[in-house]
């Protein structure tokens, strides 16, 4: 899950880091009084949508005055942002953060991942800021360090001079920055985050780091015990179908072809997308309906499916295993009559009794094709969706 | 010969009164594997599907001597039964359950590592040794026992490349999932070790997909300490970049962990590329002949 920047800054500024004085907005008639109570005469006005790249895209903007802070609020409250990460309808802006002006002398970047290769939390530092981290990692690597933290001792104070050291930090910075290692792991441990990154921290025209920007990504698996990040959760910023699909406990992700796709597992339902382009289709979606395609399952995987009007056949793949597959043809069969399915939809049966889950389907009035092999299954639809 | 469990293993079932955990137990003894208890924290001293229910790991070594754990408890609770297990002093730990919290698995990790404990998963389909003991939720009736070791990072298309290898008479030596997590307890690279050493192993399938680098490291170890014939299907060549697919450790994370790069590397290194799915089975009978 991810959180909106003001959220980021909020959780930092919780755990005693230094980021700007600010005002979230809803609204625009709230932009001119938010700067008064900010203060001073430059404000930086950002929209707040779960995307990068809002920089380019007009989303951010330096302001010296109110009205223009409110210029801005009615320019973008209500729209959408479209940056390079987005996709073509980008992402709504439902609150803007005013900010008071920071005067920067240097731009640093600052991240924390949990590193996959490494098993442990490590932070990514490096001189170059406010540029794109994986380009500097690309040609210049010796300006970063990744930093493991080990478990058991948590960050250390040597862990904190070594990383001061390539953020090129003079002694007061380093010290600073001594103190802002452990509240970061503090917060990263705290509220169970995969990603926390800082781009960019600077050092201001007053020689002190601050945190400018507030990127955080939080663990799915660990949203059960994080009541307060559950709270900041924004549907506004997901997927429609992808936050709906969550709520069923299903998994699934919006493509842009046009066969819609019902698999169980995980890794068969990306197979089974790579083996529709092999054949020359494409693929409307990923889709896992879970180990046990029952019914009820199997009828909200249907629904979320044809919500998506590109669809023009479904191929449903089941590797039944342990549960029966006439009982899931049964299944299907009563999901597909229930949602009143209209197009097409072929079907691959694999697993106990799939012979019999077939013949079910086979002899069924609608418009099913029941398969035993995927070849055939994923031909034929490639076949209908033309 | 195979690797991790056979007729010998003597499993217990952490979670054992639950509802999946008694489905896939009734299928697992159906199999022939040797479950001695159950542990299930307050159900200690009945009896279920036979054998009996323990209050905690530690009692049920005492009184059933089990080398092996299979867990199937909460997600919310794996770190304390992992833990438990490992405390126990059993060397084998499965765990089935999906939804691990990373930074238990972080803790967890080390702490096994420290032990010296084989942890299979979490959220995988466990291990099976084929006409031996199936410790999982895998159906054992597509297997056959033979010679291909698979190894897997998803359940379903582990069953698919089993299917493919009976059909054509292959069957399996020893089939592992090591689960769909971004920290699984075991690597491709510790299975791949123990399938090099295996004498009943003659290939090698591992099924990968996107996300993180552990098929990139398998390859550089597999050229240079994996001498038998090694064949891969990487799944989600069709996946857009920053999406989770499903599995918490499948995303393609800043421009890292294609298929495509992943396909590139294991090629480099010598391994043998099923392009589709579909062509696993075949594809190792070929390398085979």
């Amino acid at each position: 899950m991810n959180l909106h920047e003001y959220q980021g800054k909020e959780l930092f500024k919780k755990f005693g880091l230094p980021v700007s004085k600010n005002k979230v907005i809803t609204s625009a008639d709230e932009a001119v009084n938010a700067c008064r109570d900010i203060g001073g005469n430059k404000w930086v006005v950002k929209a707040q949508v779960h995307a990068g790249g809002r920089g380019k895209a007009g989303g951010v903007k330096l302001v010296n005055s109110p009205e223009e802070a409110l210029e801005f609020a009615n320019q973008w409250l209500g729209k959408r942002l479209v940056t390079y990460q987005t996709d073509s309808n980008g992402q709504l802006v439902n609150s803007i953060l005013i900010e008071e002006c920071t005067d920067i002398a240097k731009e640093l970047y600052l991240s924390a991942v949990v590193d996959r290769g490494t098993q442990r939390i490590v932070f990514i530092g490096s001189s170059e800021g406010g540029v794109n981290i994986e380009e500097v990692a690309e040609n210049t690597p010796e300006k970063i360090i990744y930093e493991p933290i080990d478990p058991l001792t948590g960050p250390m104070g040597f862990q904190a001079r070594k990383i001061s050291r390539v953020l090129d930090l003079d002694a007061e910075q380093a010290k600073q920055f001594a103190k802002m290692l452990p509240q970061l792991t503090d917060l990263f441990i705290t509220h169970d985050l995969s990603l926390l990154e800082i781009n960019p921290l600077v050092i201001t025209q007053g020689g002190k780091l601050h945190c400018l920007d507030a990127k955080i990504n939080i663990d799915s698996n660990a949203i059960y015990r994080q009541p307060e990040i559950q709270a900041m959760r924004d549907p506004s910023q997901e997927d429609p179908r992808e936050a709906e699909a969550a709520l069923d406990d299903l998994s699934y992700v919006s493509l842009d072809g046009n066969i819609g796709c019902m698999v169980n597992g995980a890794g068969l339902a990306m197979g089974t997308m790579d083996t529709i382009k092999y054949f020359g289709g494409s693929p409307a979606n990923f889709l896992d309906v879970g180990g046990t395609a029952t019914q009820e399952r199997v009828s909200k995987a249907f629904k979320l499916i044809l919500a998506d009007p590109e669809v023009k056949v479904v191929l449903v793949n089941i590797f039944g295993g342990i549960v029966r597959c006439d009982l899931i043809a049964e299944g299907i069969l009563a999901a597909i009559e229930e949602v009143g399915v209209s197009i097409p939809v072929v079907v691959r049966l694999e697993g106990n009794n799939a012979d019999i889950g077939s013949k079910i389907l086979a002899e069924s009035t609608a418009k099913i094709v029941g398969l035993n092999n995927l070849e055939d299954a994923a031909k034929k639809a490639v076949e209908l969706s033309k | 010969m195979s690797i991790l469990v056979d007729k010998n293993t003597r499993l217990l079932v952490q979670g054992f009164t639950g509802s999946q955990a008694t489905m896939h137990s009734e299928q697992s003894i159906e199999y022939g594997t040797n479950i001695v208890g159950g542990v299930t924290p307050g159900k200690g001293g009945q009896t279920h599907l036979g054998v009996p229910v323990f209050n905690s790991v530690h009692e049920a070594v005492e009184a059933v001597r089990p080398n092996a754990s299979i867990i199937f408890v909460p997600a919310q609770f794996c770190k304390d039964s992992i833990l438990e297990a490992a405390d126990a002093g059993i060397k084998l730990i499965i765990c089935i359950t999906e939804g691990v919290p990373t930074l238990d698995m972080l803790i967890v990790k080390k702490r096994i590592d420290e032990l010296g404990i084989t942890l299979i998963g979490p959220n995988c389909p466990g291990v099976i040794t084929p006409g031996e003991a199936k410790l999982g939720i895998m159906p054992g009736s597509i297997h056959m026992k033979g010679s291909v070791g698979i190894i897997s990072r998803s359940g379903t298309l582990t069953y698919e490349a089993v299917k493919q290898t009976s059909d054509l008479g292959l069957g399996q030596s020893t089939c592992v999932g090591i689960g769909g997590d971004p920290i699984p307890g075991t690597s491709f690279i510790d299975v791949l070790k123990m399938m090099q050493e295996d004498q009943q192993t003659k290939a090698i399938v591992m099924v990968g997909e996107i996300g993180g680098t552990a098929e990139e490291e398998a390859a550089e170890y597999i050229k240079n300490h994996v001498s038998k014939p090694v064949i891969s299907y990487i799944a989600g060549q069709t996946a857009p970049a920053g999406k989770r697919m499903g599995h918490a450790g499948a995303i393609i994370a800043g421009g890292k962990g294609t298929a495509a790069d992943k396909i590139k590397k294991l090629e480099e290194c010598g391994v043998h590329i099923a392009e589709n799915l579909l062509q696993v089975g075949a594809k190792v009978k070929e390398v085979l002949s």
